[in-house]
This record gives structure tokens, C-alpha cells and sequence, in this order.
């Protein structure tokens, strides 16, 4: 079966944002331009934070208004993005309704997990996890 | 200078003129690193000598560092302005979101001007500055409704910092804050007077920024090295457990926690206020800077009942830590932790420093006491140490400033004893307030000869208590090198605008590391040989606007009141200052 990424327990997030940082550090760079994951509180860090991630959906919105296929669904769930068939529309960003489909400004792309975990282990507060996705959290 | 991560660029925004423009300034960055050796330069440049600090003349500079946004712990911003409570030097720092948000946006420093006639507040962002109009936010109570509104109105949220004032600011109270993202604050030496002076009520500076590295496999192996040392071993976790107010305890049973307004150094009800009992009954959350995770900030829940309306509360989640425990507990007499929380839940409603505000209460009340000042002074409350709603409604008035004393209390301990008397009891070093240390002479000896007068400068505290522990003893010039020694590296810290919490685990050799992966290479003795230079250069602004260090008032209260190293001796203090300016 796929992994995703799960939000465990958003309730352990303290904000500190290692999670957004370790994405972008996937591609050996510092910043938040690359970064698929988003934090931001609840109206106020006295709320909590709200924690964004792709959950993989079976039938995923964002591949469904690609007019080019940039976003093909992924055998059990979730989507593979292929850059070189973009036009960066920004469809995917509309209809995730998470949000969880990013958007990198500067390659006016989105940008969307690829479930690798590289995050994870980057939460002290164990906030996010790779996960093997299962039938059951799939059901319509 | 780390190419291409645009660290250069400093945006300069004139609030008279309502215009922006941004400069590349390298130099600012390859010789002084950034954050406090940038701001200084800028200050330099910026203001002019006698410069009132609330005149429009009076720049406000805010600066990161070359390792913002590429490796955990470089979170907080260095503020540079001259100081409308000292009438010097002013630095302070913030967490939060600031440097983040500001690297983020484009920019290595910040550099406000001018004064705006009408009330305004700045969205910074990649393309520039849009001025907004203010005048709604002016006047508005309470600072948490200010950033309530701006959350709202702005867009970013996540990747943008939201710093702003409150009525404190706008009334220039000499010891006003600026707040950011609620619990973090440029706390000292008055900056939220300046803004107040400006008509500055807020700025919201966002983004979302690549930063390219110089080694990439070396980036990332020195960020887990620095990463697990923040989060495996114990180098950080006191802050992590407990917070900084894990000191409340022992600090009091050292003999050594200022109480009321420093009459003692042991308070009876300490455990009843400590670290270990706020955590264990009144932790509601606790939360991170962007890029540290850590997680040091501590939010205690206070639930206020309605007098007028059965069943129904308020509940709010307020900071705490060391200093404010201290200020608005032990030197005010406060053993309840409900009425400590509900004393610094309205400091953050008005947007105070809660130091300086904590000790300018307990000079306050020492003053009533002996007659120095009467109820008519202090608009009829009968302020005794104790006493919680006499607090509350006097801070209060230190904004509002209904009769000529909390006019004169609002410029600051020092000038309030000034004009009323009790300068023997007025605890003020360099003319700001003192923290929550009486640790024995080389805390005093650190915030007088500080450049900015805070504990955080030289870790004088830190001296002592070794001291103590070991029985062992110091010279006066033994104690200033000590000093001189720390207040240089800590330049160095600060410049890179490290947080001075994570001080044990960015040491010489991992700083190296890192400025190396991020195009910075340098040698150790580059960076001894800068944070010498920026401590002179903060130095040589003191000296040209006044400042003497055999001017320092040294209060005679800490020489009344035992230290655990025993009784502070004026002249020892007044050795070391000459040992420590001599040596600079």
C-alpha cells in the first residue's frame, strides 16, 4: 500500500514550523518556498495551530481540475506531480479544499507532498507520521 | 555575504515622506555578520547625535542574520533606536515570527524614519510596503484586539509576523513594548514609545523565500547536529520543561530573588508562584518561535469569573516567565498566581515592558509608604505590597497619567525618584529597570556596565551563582574580564541573531560550521575579533550621547540587602566598572 503524511494529533503542535522547514530542506535549501506542509494558528497561537498536510485523498479534487494531467492520481491514493505538464493554472490550489495543494511562487507551480516523510522526524512533539494508508480511512 | 539570498537588501521606509526604497548593503553583512552588528552601523548612519528619542529624527532599525531561515534557534530580531527611557542606546530583542517573517520577505534589515502625522501601520512584504491607515486602531483598549483585528484584515497567515503597540505606545510611556505575535515582545528600553512617537501602531511583514546554500551536504548534516542538540541532549531542556521560570525556586532559596521592590531576597510565597506549580496547575499550552523546537514559551491559564453575570468567565492564556514572575510577584508581594496572571495580563492589554512596570510599582509603593508620595499623588490607591487590585488599577494609570506622579512614573524609576525622591530605593541601572537577580555584585556590576543594561548582556547573574556554589572569589578586574568576555561573544550571537537561550549549543566551533555551509566562511578569530568591534562600536554611540560609566547612579538598596556573596560593596562595583571600561 501508499504512505501519506497524517497530523496525529494537531494538538501537540507548538508552531515552531521545523516540519515546513524540513520539506524545503529536501531539495538542500533553506527558506519556505519548496515547503508542501503549512502552520499557522487558529486565529491566535492562544487557539492552537492548524496543521496542513496532503491526506491522499482516494479521489483526489486536485487532480480531477488539472486541465493537463500535471496531477495523476496515485494508486491508493493521493497524486504524483509532473512539473513539465503544468501551466500553473493554480486549479489544484482552488479546489484542495485543505489547501494542502502549495503554491511556489517563484516556479508559479504548485507544490504538493510526495508523501517521502523527510518531515517527520523533524516534529519533537511526533504531531506528523508516515503512515501506510489503509482501506478503511479511505471510505467514502 | 551568502549570495543570492537577498540578506543585502535593507528596506528603508520614511513615515514623514510616506515612501520606501530598498539598498543592497553587503558590507553591513560580511563584516558585522548582521542583526546587532548591522543595526549598529544603521544606527550610526541614522541618528543623529542628540537626536530626541521621540522626534521623528530618532531611526528604528530592526535586523537578521545571515542564518535566519536555515537553521533552528536563529529566530529573533535585533531592534536598535535611541532609548526615550534612558536617553541612550536602545536594543531590544524579539522572537516570534519577526525574523523569519522578515528574512522571508526579502530583507536583512529594516530602517524606519521619520514620524507620521496620521496614525499608520506598514504590510511589508516581496514587493515593498503598502501604508495603511491607522487612525481606526488608535485608541483601541487592548492590544490583544489590535492583533485580532489585523489577523484578520492582513493576509499570510503562518508566514507573517504581526508586531504592533498599545496605549501604552501611543501615550509614550518611556517603558512601552512592542508586542509580536502575542507573547513575545521588544520588551525594553521603551521601543513601543518610539512607534507611539511615530504614529507607528503596527507592522505586518511576511513571505516565503528560497534560501540557496553554499554546501549542501554540509547544510544538512551540520542542521541535524544543531537540531539534535537542541532537542536530544540537555543543553536546552530547562526551557523546554519548565521554562525560565524554573529559576523562581532556587534563585529564592539562594537568597537571591528581589522582593518587594528588593526589602529581601527570599519570598515566602515563591513556591506558591514558581515554574514547578504554574506547570503543574495553570499550563494551558505551550508554543514556539518560528524556527526553534524548543518551545520555551509558556501560556498559563487565567479564568476570571464575571462579578455581575453567575456562570460566566473569561479565560486567557498569558505568558510567563523568570522576569515577569519576578517584576509582577516577588517585588510587588504577590503570592497568588491568580493575581500575578491578572497583573501581567493587563501589562500585555497595555503594552508595558513587564519589568520595568513591575519595579516601578514597587518603587511606588515604598514611596507611599514613607511619605515620599500621598494618595492624592496616586490618584487614591493605596498601594501597598500585597495588595492586587491597588496593582491593577495603577498600572493603569501609568497610561492614563491622571496626576503629575504617574506622569513622572511613566518616564521611569529613575526620573520618578528624581523628582519625588528615594533614589536610594529606586532600582534603576543606567536607567533601566532591574532584573530579577540579586545574585550578588556581579549581576549589579553586569547591567550597569551592559551596553544595553540587561541581564541578558553578560550573564552577571550566571558569575555569581558559580561563585557561590564554589565559595571561590573574584577581583573586580577578574570579574570585568569575565564580563567583558561574555558581552563580546554574546555580540556575536546576537548578531547572528541566535537566540541567547541556545547559547550552549551554537558554541565557536558549531557557528564556524554553519556560517561555512551558508557561504559565510570565517575564522574563529574573525569572530572574536567582531564581537569586540560591536561591542566598541555600541560603546562609542553610549560615550557620544552621554553616557559615563563613573556617572552610573549605583542604588544604595543593593548594598541594604544581604546577596548570597554577602553584602554588595559599592566600591568593588565601582572598581569593576573602571576595570570593565578600561579594558573595552
Amino acid at each position: 500500500m501508499a504512505n501519506r503524511l497524517s497530523v496525529v494529533d494537531n494538538n501537540l503542535c507548538v508552531g515552531c514550523q521545523s516540519c515546513m522547514f524540513a520539506c524545503a530542506r529536501r531539495f538542500s535549501e533553506g527558506g519556505l518556498a519548496k515547503s508542501c506542509i503549512h502552520v499557522h494558528s487558529a486565529g491566535g497561537i492562544d487557539k492552537g495551530f492548524v496543521v496542513i498536510v496532503c491526506r491522499a485523498c482516494a479521489d483526489p479534487p486536485c487532480a480531477r481540475v488539472c486541465p493537463t494531467d500535471a496531477l495523476v492520481p496515485r494508486e491508493g491514493g493521493g497524486v504524483r506531480f509532473r512539473s513539465q505538464e503544468c501551466i500553473g493554472c493554480g486549479n489544484c490550489v482552488v479546489a484542495c479544499p485543505f489547501g494542502a495543494a502549495m503554491w511556489d511562487a517563484e516556479q508559479r507551480k504548485p507544490r504538493i507532498c510526495v508523501y517521502c516523510g523527510y518531515c517527520a522526524p523533524y516534529c519533537p512533539y511526533g504531531v506528523i507520521a508516515l503512515e501506510e494508508i489503509q482501506e478503511a480511512t479511505h471510505a467514502r | 555575504m551568502p549570495a543570492d539570498t537577498l540578506l543585502d537588501r535593507v528596506l528603508y521606509v520614511d513615515l514623514t515622506a510616506r515612501r520606501y526604497e530598498v539598498q543592497r548593503r553587503p558590507e553591513l553583512f560580511e563584516s558585522a555578520l548582521g542583526g546587532t552588528g548591522a543595526a549598529i552601523r544603521l544606527l550610526e548612519e541614522e541618528c543623529p547625535a542628540g537626536a530626541d528619542p521621540l522626534g521623528p529624527e530618532n531611526p528604528m532599525i530592526m535586523a537578521v542574520g545571515p542564518l535566519v531561515g536555515l537553521y533552528p534557534l536563529a529566530s529573533k530580531t535585533v531592534a536598535m533606536f535611541k532609548s526615550p527611557l534612558t536617553g541612550n542606546l536602545g536594543e531590544s530583542h524579539a522572537g516570534g515570527r519577526s525574523a523569519v517573517a522578515l528574512r522571508m520577505a526579502g530583507y536583512g534589515a529594516l530602517v524606519v524614519r521619520g514620524a507620521s502625522k496620521l496614525p499608520v501601520y506598514l504590510v511589508i512584504d516581496e514587493q515593498g510596503v503598502a501604508f495603511r491607515d491607522a487612525s481606526g486602531l488608535w485608541g483601541v483598549r487592548s492590544s490583544y484586539t489590535v492583533g485580532s483585528v489585523l489577523r484578520e484584515r492582513e493576509t499570510g497567515t503562518g508566514l507573517r509576523s504581526i508586531m504592533r503597540i498599545g496605549s501604552a505606545g501611543e501615550r509614550q510611556v518611556r517603558y512601552a513594548c512592542v508586542i509580536t505575535e502575542t507573547y513575545r515582545h521588544f520588551g525594553r528600553l521603551g521601543l513601543g514609545a518610539v512607534w507611539g512617537s511615530k504614529g507607528l501602531k503596527a507592522l505586518v511583514i511576511q513571505g516565503k523565500q528560497s534560501l540557496p546554500v553554499a554546501d549542501r551536504r554540509a547544510y544538512r548534516r551540520t542542521y541535524d547536529a544543531v537540531f539534535d542538540a537542541a532537542t536530544k541532549s540537555s543543553l536546552m531542556q530547562k526551557y523546554h520543561e519548565l521554562g525560565t521560570a524554573m529559576n523562581v525556586v532556587p534563585l529564592n532559596e539562594l537568597g537571591a530573588l528581589p522582593t518587594r521592590n528588593l526589602q529581601a531576597a527570599r519570598f515566602e510565597h515563591a513556591a506558591a508562584i514558581s515554574g514547578e506549580r504554574l506547570a503543574a496547575e495553570f499550563l494551558g499550552r505551550r508554543v514556539a518561535c518560528a524556527h526553534c523546537p524548543v518551545a520555551c514559551i509558556h501560556l498559563a491559564t487565567l479564568r476570571t469569573p464575571y462579578p455581575s453575570e453567575p456562570y460566566f468567565y473569561k479565560t486567557q492564556l498569558v505568558g510567563y516567565d523568570h522576569e515577569p514572575i519576578y517584576a509582577a510577584g516577588t517585588m510587588l508581594g504577590l503570592g497568588e498566581v491568580n493575581d500575578l496572571l491578572a497583573l501581567l495580563d493587563e501589562i500585555e492589554i497595555l503594552g508595558l515592558d513587564a519589568m520595568s512596570a513591575g519595579v516601578a510599582l514597587a518603587w511606588a509603593t515604598e514611596a507611599l509608604e514613607r511619605g515620599l508620595i500621598s494618595l492624592m499623588d496616586t490618584d487614591g490607591v493605596p498601594l501597598a505590597f500585597g495588595d492586587a487590585p491597588s496593582y491593577l488599577a495603577a498600572v493603569r494609570r501609568i497610561v492614563s497619567q491622571p496626576t503629575a506622579f504617574y506622569r513622572a512614573l511613566a518616564q521611569g524609576v529613575e526620573h520618578a525618584s528624581a523628582v519625588y525622591g528615594g533614589q536610594d530605593a529606586a532600582l534603576a541601572f543606567g536607567g533601566n529597570e532591574m532584573p530579577g537577580y540579586h545574585t550578588g555584585p556581579g549581576c549589579h556590576v553586569g547591567w550597569l556596565a551592559g551596553a544595553r543594561h540587561s541581564h541578558l548582556d553578560n550573564a552577571g547573574y550566571s558569575v555569581d551563582q558559580k561563585l557561590a556554589q564554589s565559595g571561590a572569589s573574584m577581583t573586580p578586574t577578574e570579574l570585568a574580564d569575565a564580563l567583558l568576555a561574555e558581552e563580546r561573544w554574546r555580540q556575536v550571537l546576537t548578531s547572528l541573531v541566535v537566540c541567547l537561550f541556545a547559547r550552549n549549543v551554537y558554541d565557536p566551533q558549531t557557528v564556524l560550521e554553519a556560517l561555512s555551509t551558508v557561504g559565510c566562511p570565517c575564522t574563529a578569530e574573525d569572530l572574536q575579533r567582531m564581537g569586540a568591534e560591536i561591542l566598541r562600536a555600541k560603546y562609542a554611540f553610549k560615550e557620544r550621547e552621554g553616557f559615563r560609566m563613573d556617572a552610573l547612579r549605583i542604588p544604595e538598596r543593593i548594598s541594604q540587602t544581604l546577596s548570597p556573596l554577602g553584602q554588595v560593596d559599592p566600591g568593588y562595583v565601582r572598581e569593576a566598572l573602571a576595570a570593565y571600561r578600561q579594558r573595552l
